[in-house]
């Protein structure tokens, strides 16, 4: 997986709470079996009309067409556990989300996928909102080694994250070979545990 | 301190637990389908690893499928494809399928508990947000990422940070007429689509108790509808009187141990719950959502609120809701009028479900312009509702009789409703171009689906059908 670094980058302010899984990559795109190729799809009925872009859309807009940062109101990727979600807004080139939360599958997701969401609380979101409306363009550093984000006319914010995910993004950890490193455990757990329903039908 | 219901699961599993990491949980049963497992098989084969417990893992074909004549072959190559690839993944790893022409297909959520996989005291995964739904036993169960189903493939086991707790306490018993559906939309209504966000819920009090096991699925497999992690009830005679005589359900002298073990999960009396909130079901009317999540729901007898009346966080989504759904501010939710209707999902589509609607179509036509499906959670849903003729009530009363499978909750089959189409669903989801692009979702029971199929529009089932019967003129 590839790490996440330090970056400073255009913020596109999406002005939606409840953002849902289903908004971010559509049911019908989920027949792929493979991990890519999700990107084109990213918000694929609000991007587009008959395969025609819709104008309004921010992310069809200049010049957030290529934002890393992606703004939005509060319970972002409520709803499915489909990890098409992070994989869409990854390809797409989305590194951070900033919301005032998020919804739980959703944000584990992320960071198994490279991408950082932070929760930031609602005043500082609207804030950011106000800003990045403003001053379309409007570009934010985001530091997470530091966990702070700021814009180079004075504003910042710190953001709270716990270390072991941090940590997936700073250095892209390979979970599961972590956890093969414990297989004595898994092991030794397994031979004391009981399981009382039979399979075989 | 005691300690609560869910803190019992979790220390039962936890492998590894390490201060400011997350534990190593063991899981007990993960229950694979065809839509978010591929990517997580393919990952196994690019490392060369193998599934640990291929005989603590089943899986069934539900999201993609056709749930018309399965002699003929798929219309959709993609769905296929995917399907293909489900049943290779299961041969090459050694997985039990339930394949679309076994007696034990069906939605995923509704095969485990009637087969008798989902017990008290378990942890359970899926790579599907209503995995809650087996929380209705007294298990932990919850939705994954396809990566966590790959670290769950590999090693049984999930890296996961404990959850706060929140105790939903709901007293009084539900009045005639309204169901458990009706109860977790009035609680979701009550506290928000998100207020659960980050816990684990158990509910609690004399309504919970009084409700079948049908009816707390119901209640649990929504628990995700407020961001929960997950949604437990704790396990009672009801449960084991259930789980008695299943096919994966052991007998005899295992019988008594297995019963012995799940006595111990109970939430203590001096447990603490790190928030509390409180319900009165008695109070309860039939629910219609109107909005694009299941938070924006009002009873049948009510309007759809006015702007003014709404706590100004919610104006904006209210008003963007309302414009999606084609409605206005203060139209009563009986002068909804439907196209569409679907009786299925993970929430709403077990024997129960489908006895309580045929009991209010029986004798009655759908109304000409609605189109109404009713789709099975299970093949032995099927087998038991057309040993009981319920097949036929709904057939001559004009529905559409289909095959197991998710179906129209998320349309990722033919089974869609189309723009601007107005659809009354038993399904646990009515956002934006859930059922199918610009789809208009109200989420209701299955007896208000029902109801609302022969009426053509919203109707009070408590008052089916007399009310019906003088406004139409039947005597």
């Amino acid at each position: 997986m590839k790490s996440l670094t330090g970056f400073t980058g255009i913020v596109a302010p999406l002005d939606a709470a409840n953002v849902d899984t289903d908004a971010i990559i559509p049911k019908q795109f989920l027949k792929r079996i493979e991990r890519t190729g999700f990107g084109e799809f990213l918000f694929y009925e609000w991007r587009y009309e008959n395969g025609v872009e819709k104008p309004d859309f921010i992310l069809n807009r200049e010049p957030y067409r290529h934002a890393p940062i992606l703004l939005a109101r509060k319970n972002f990727g409520c709803g499915s556990s489909r990890e098409h979600a992070p994989w869409a807004l990854g390809e797409y080139g989305i590194k951070v989300i900033l919301a005032p939360s998020f919804a739980d599958i959703f944000y584990n997701n992320c960071f198994k996928n490279g991408i950082l969401p932070v929760a930031l609380p609602e005043k500082d979101i609207e804030v950011l909102f106000q800003k990045s409306n403003e001053s379309p363009g409007y570009q934010l550093r985001v530091d997470l080694e530091n966990q702070r984000i700021e814009d180079s006319f004075g504003y910042m914010a710190e953001f709270d994250i716990v270390s072991y995910r941090k940590d997936q993004l700073l250095k892209g950890l390979d979970e599961i070979g972590a956890t093969l490193q414990s297989a004595e455990l898994i092991d030794s757990f397994e031979s004391a545990h009981k399981i009382f329903y039979k399979l075989e039908m | 301190m005691g300690r609560t219901l869910y803190e019992k699961i979790w220390e039962k599993h936890a492998v590894v637990e390490v201060q400011n990491q997350p534990s190593l949980l063991y899981i007990d049963l993960h229950l694979v389908h065809e839509v978010t497992s591929p990517q997580a098989f393919e990952g196994l084969r690019i490392k060369n690893r193998k599934v640990r417990r291929p005989d603590l893992t089943v899986a069934t074909m539900d999201h993609s499928i056709p749930t018309t004549d399965r002699s003929l072959p798929f219309k959709d190559q993609v769905a296929k494809k995917q399907v293909d690839a489900l049943a290779k993944n299961c041969r090459e790893f050694g997985i039990q399928l339930f394949d679309l022409d076994s007696r034990n297909q069906g939605i995923v959520h509704v095969i485990a508990p009637e087969l008798g996989l989902t017990q008290p005291g378990m942890t359970i995964v899926c790579g599907d947000s209503h995995t809650s739904t087996h929380g209705a036993f007294g298990a932990l169960a919850f939705g994954i990422g396809t990566s966590e189903v790959e670290h769950v493939l590999a090693t049984q086991t999930l890296k996961q940070f404990k959850s706060k707790t929140l105790a939903i306490n709901i007293h009084g018993t539900l009045p005639q007429g309204t169901t458990a559906k009706d109860l977790i939309l009035s609680i979701i209504g009550k506290y928000g689509h998100d207020f659960a966000t980050g816990f684990v819920v158990e509910y609690r009090g004399e309504a919970i108790r009084n409700l079948t096991m049908e009816e707390r699925m119901t209640i649990c497999n929504m628990s995700i509808e407020m961001g929960a992690r997950a949604g437990l009830i704790q396990p009672d005679e009801k449960t084991f009187n259930y789980l008695k005589g299943k096919q994966a359900v052991p007998d005899g002298m295992e019988w008594e141990e297995a019963l012995a073990e799940w006595k111990k999960y109970y939430t203590d009396e001096d447990a603490e719950f790190d928030l509390t909130a409180d319900f009165n079901a008695a109070e309860i009317i039939p629910q219609v959502t109107w909005g694009t999540n299941p938070g924006q729901v009002a009873g049948i007898t009510e309007v759809i609120p006015l702007m003014e009346d709404l706590p100004a966080s919610q104006i904006g989504p209210a008003k963007k809701a309302l414009k999606y759904m084609g409605l206005q501010p203060g139209a009563p939710i009986t002068e909804i009028g439907i196209n569409k209707v679907f009786i299925g999902s993970c929430t709403n589509s077990r024997i129960e479900d489908l006895r309580k609607a045929a009991k209010i179509v029986n004798g009655y036509k759908v109304a000409e312009h609605v189109e109404a499906l009713v789709v099975p959670g299970s093949q032995l849903v099927k087998m038991l509702a057309e040993a009981e003729g319920l097949d036929q009530i709904f057939i001559s009363a004009g529905f559409q009789w289909r095959e197991a499978g998710c179906s129209m909750c998320l349309g990722m089959n033919e089974d869609l409703v189309l723009p601007e189409e107005r659809c009354a669903s038993t399904s646990n989801r009515n956002f934006e171009g859930r059922q199918g692009r610009n789809a208009r979702t109200h989420l209701v029971s299955p007896e208000m689906a029902a109801a609302a199929a022969i009426a053509g529009r919203f109707i009070d089932v408590r008052e089916w059908p007399v009310k019906y019967n003088k406004e139409v003129g039947v005597q």
